[in-house]
């Protein structure tokens, strides 16, 4: 008969055994939390597709129509929509699994399981919604009849990156919600500082233009600049493809995640005595 | 061999109580960084100035026990003895801070019931949730799906939003998905107190078929003692986070029941200066049926016409009845400046089953000079209540000698 041991300072030796063996209640709570997001709501999963339709359109006219800033020979809304999808995925991962401990504090207090599990199936619905408002993105192509070329088969792999980043970031996040409740507060900051600090209504092309080569490259010590620029590449911008900026975010990216998970399993023990 | 379900060993939990005015619950950032500050600026002084108010504090000390399969062990103590802490590390829900615990087979721990459950979903869904949650495979729930709805008596509103559910039926969803769960350790904490006196049947009726025939291990921690003693054969008392006793389910309980000796010696005086030094409850008296309360005084100041009473009210603090030295006077009356024992006997104690408290109080005979809330707290076994009786709290506490008669 398999014997489990629990001793002082040696909880995780069946750690990874044990997220195997969750993972139906990892499927059940993505799966409860996706039915739960447009209950009772009237328009429902339309909310989805809503939000970054809307402040694309209002980017349109604030950064092209306004600002003329140029966008790397895509029509302005493929520019600014493509970019936007990444950018929401991120931002409301970041928002959602930080909170998601806290939310999930009973469950915490009276059950075990890889508290992993909670902030992962954050980030899992908030990626739900990035696939369906990529349907909106297929339309527009098909409205400006263009014609992606088939860089556009690596969108899967950028796509990855963009979840990493954002999952390496709520980890860090969520387990310092958890001890730190100030993180409630800076979240929203962060997100809404990012917006602009990201290259979503703008070419990062242009960053470099105005700043300088060395400027533009450590604008992509901020992952999502790397996962921006990597979009537009594979939808058709005339944009030169920038390895070196595209490395550092891979390169912050997996830093962020594997100090993450670091950080995540060493505190994850007290979660339950402090929540 | 060394045959084992639970086996714990040493087994110990430490909590760091920080002991600031703030009264903050929480951890703000801002205190943190601010004590590494001053900390950088301030020299030692602030940090060690700060771990002072550090107090550690063992929920859990040195525990040590062996479950064999099948055995139904009960864990019983007072409000903070450790029990719901043992749970949480049997579940492994936190970290012991020594010892080790080593657990044989699926282990299932019902710590709450209806963890997980959330209003907006249906109770079909819930059902499924609430099934992951307790560690269930989706298979497994669809298997018992019926059997589930049937016990939980939901079969018309199962696609309704559980928010939408009474109380009542909501618990009972909650404990039908956990009654049937299947593991071959089960720890359960006193989720049996919910619902009607009906579905409180019902769930006693299932526990025993879960321990009883299912052959299962189970740890059970309640309060209600008739409870432990028809489910279990072994039981634990924890106090302070220590075992006291361990052993025969029958010798446990009755340690626990009359160990409200030891809660009466608990009233000592807080100080020299108070006039009412203790207070004890005769045990023997006690399981007899009898009430004999003792007082100890010493008078340090002048009291002119010193007056004892005490009152014995139920555990929602209801006075029941009470007896003091002007109501019944005794024959040698307490005299000023001298120290003695007052002693108050109740030939009768016409209570039901129940925990009860006495308070003490000492006046001049017209106004109070000392008092003592809740001095002791008992247990009270009366040999008149029935096993599955109507509890007390709805008959009220006070036990009349009555008779019935039937006629054909």
């Amino acid at each position: 008969m398999n014997e489990l041991v629990i001793k002082a300072g040696k909880a995780e030796r069946h750690y990874w055994a044990d997220l195997w063996r969750f993972r139906e209640l990892f499927f059940f709570l993505s799966w409860r939390d996706i039915l739960v997001r447009y209950k009772q709501t009237v328009i429902g999963v339309l909310w989805a597709v809503l939000k970054p339709l809307l402040t694309t359109m209002v980017f349109m006219v604030v950064f092209s129509k306004l600002a003329k800033m140029p966008t790397e020979g895509m029509p302005p809304a493929v520019f600014i929509y493509v970019a936007m999808l990444p950018w929401q995925f991120f931002s409301s991962a970041l928002a959602e699994a930080s909170n998601s401990l806290i939310a999930n504090a009973n469950m915490i207090s009276k059950i075990y399981f890889p508290r992993l599990v909670i902030p992962a199936s954050a980030v899992i619905v908030c990626f739900v919604d990035f696939l369906i408002s990529t349907v909106i993105l297929a339309g527009l192509l098909a409205w400006y009849h263009d014609w992606p070329s088939a860089r556009v088969l690596w969108l899967p792999l950028f796509t990855a990156l963009a979840f990493l980043a954002s999952f390496g970031i709520s980890l860090w996040l969520a387990a310092l919600n958890v001890k730190y409740r100030d993180f409630r507060y800076i979240i929203p900051f962060i997100v809404q500082f990012g917006l602009f600090v990201s290259p979503v209504g703008f070419s990062s092309a242009t960053v470099r233009e105005k700043c300088g080569d060395l400027a533009g490259q450590l604008y992509a010590l901020n992952p999502m600049v790397g996962v921006i620029n990597a979009f537009r590449w594979a939808l058709g911008s005339n944009a030169p493809f920038d390895p070196t900026a595209l490395l550092l975010s891979v390169l912050v990216t997996l830093g962020l995640l594997f100090s993450g998970l670091k950080y995540f399993r060493a505190t994850e023990k007290a979660f339950a005595d402090i929540i | 061999m060394d045959d084992f379900a639970i086996k714990v060993e040493g087994l110990g939990k430490k909590y760091l109580l920080q002991h600031q005015a703030t009264g903050r619950r929480y951890t703000a950032l801002r205190d943190v960084l601010t004590e590494k500050a001053k900390a950088l600026f301030g020299g030692q002084k602030s940090a060690t100035g700060n771990r002072k108010s550090v107090e550690e504090f063992w929920a859990l000390k040195d525990v040590s026990f062996e479950i064999k399969p099948g055995e139904v062990m009960g864990i019983i103590g007072r409000n903070g003895a450790g029990k719901s802490t043992l749970l949480k590390l049997l579940s492994r829900i936190t970290e012991p801070s020594t010892g080790e615990i080593r657990l044989r087979g699926r282990v299932a721990s019902l710590l709450e019931v209806g963890t997980g459950f959330h209003p907006e979903l249906t109770g079909r869904e819930n059902i499924f949730l609430n099934g992951a949650v307790l560690g269930m495979h989706r298979a497994e729930i669809r298997s018992k799906f019926d059997e589930i709805v049937a016990f939980a008596e939901v079969e018309k509103f199962l696609d309704t939003p559980v928010k939408r559910y009474s109380s009542g039926m909501y618990v009972r969803l909650a404990f039908a998905v956990a009654a049937h769960l299947e593991p071959e350790i089960l720890i359960v904490d006193e989720v049996l107190a919910v619902g009607d006196m009906e579905f409180q049947k019902k769930c006693l009726g299932k526990m025993e078929q879960v321990s009883g025939k299912g052959g299962r291990t189970v740890l059970f921690v309640s309060h209600n003692m008739d409870l432990i003693s028809k489910l279990c054969s072994r039981a634990i008392l924890l106090h302070a986070g220590e075992i006291e006793t361990a052993g025969a389910v029958e010798q446990v309980t009755r340690e626990y029941i009359t160990n409200s000796g030891k809660l009466s010696n608990k009233f000592t005086a807080a100080n020299e200066t108070r006039a009412l030094r203790w207070l004890t409850l005769d045990q023997d008296a006690l399981i007899q049926g009898r009430l004999i309360i003792k007082i100890g005084y010493r008078f340090s100041s002048k009291v002119v016409n010193p007056t004892f009473g005490i009152v014995i009210y139920t555990e929602g603090g209801s006075p029941i009845f009470g007896s003091n030295t002007l109501y019944h006077p005794p024959t040698v009356r307490p005299v000023d400046g001298q120290e003695g024992e007052a002693t108050v006997t109740f030939e009768v104690l016409p209570l039901w089953s129940g925990r009860y408290s006495i308070s003490v109080w000492l006046s001049d005979g017209w106004s109070p000079i000392e008092h003592q809330e809740s001095a002791v707290v008992f247990n009270f076994v009366s040999i008149h209540t029935p096993l599955n009786a109507p509890s007390p709290k709805y008959v009220g506490p006070v036990h009349l000698p009555a008779n019935w008669t039937i006629n054909k």
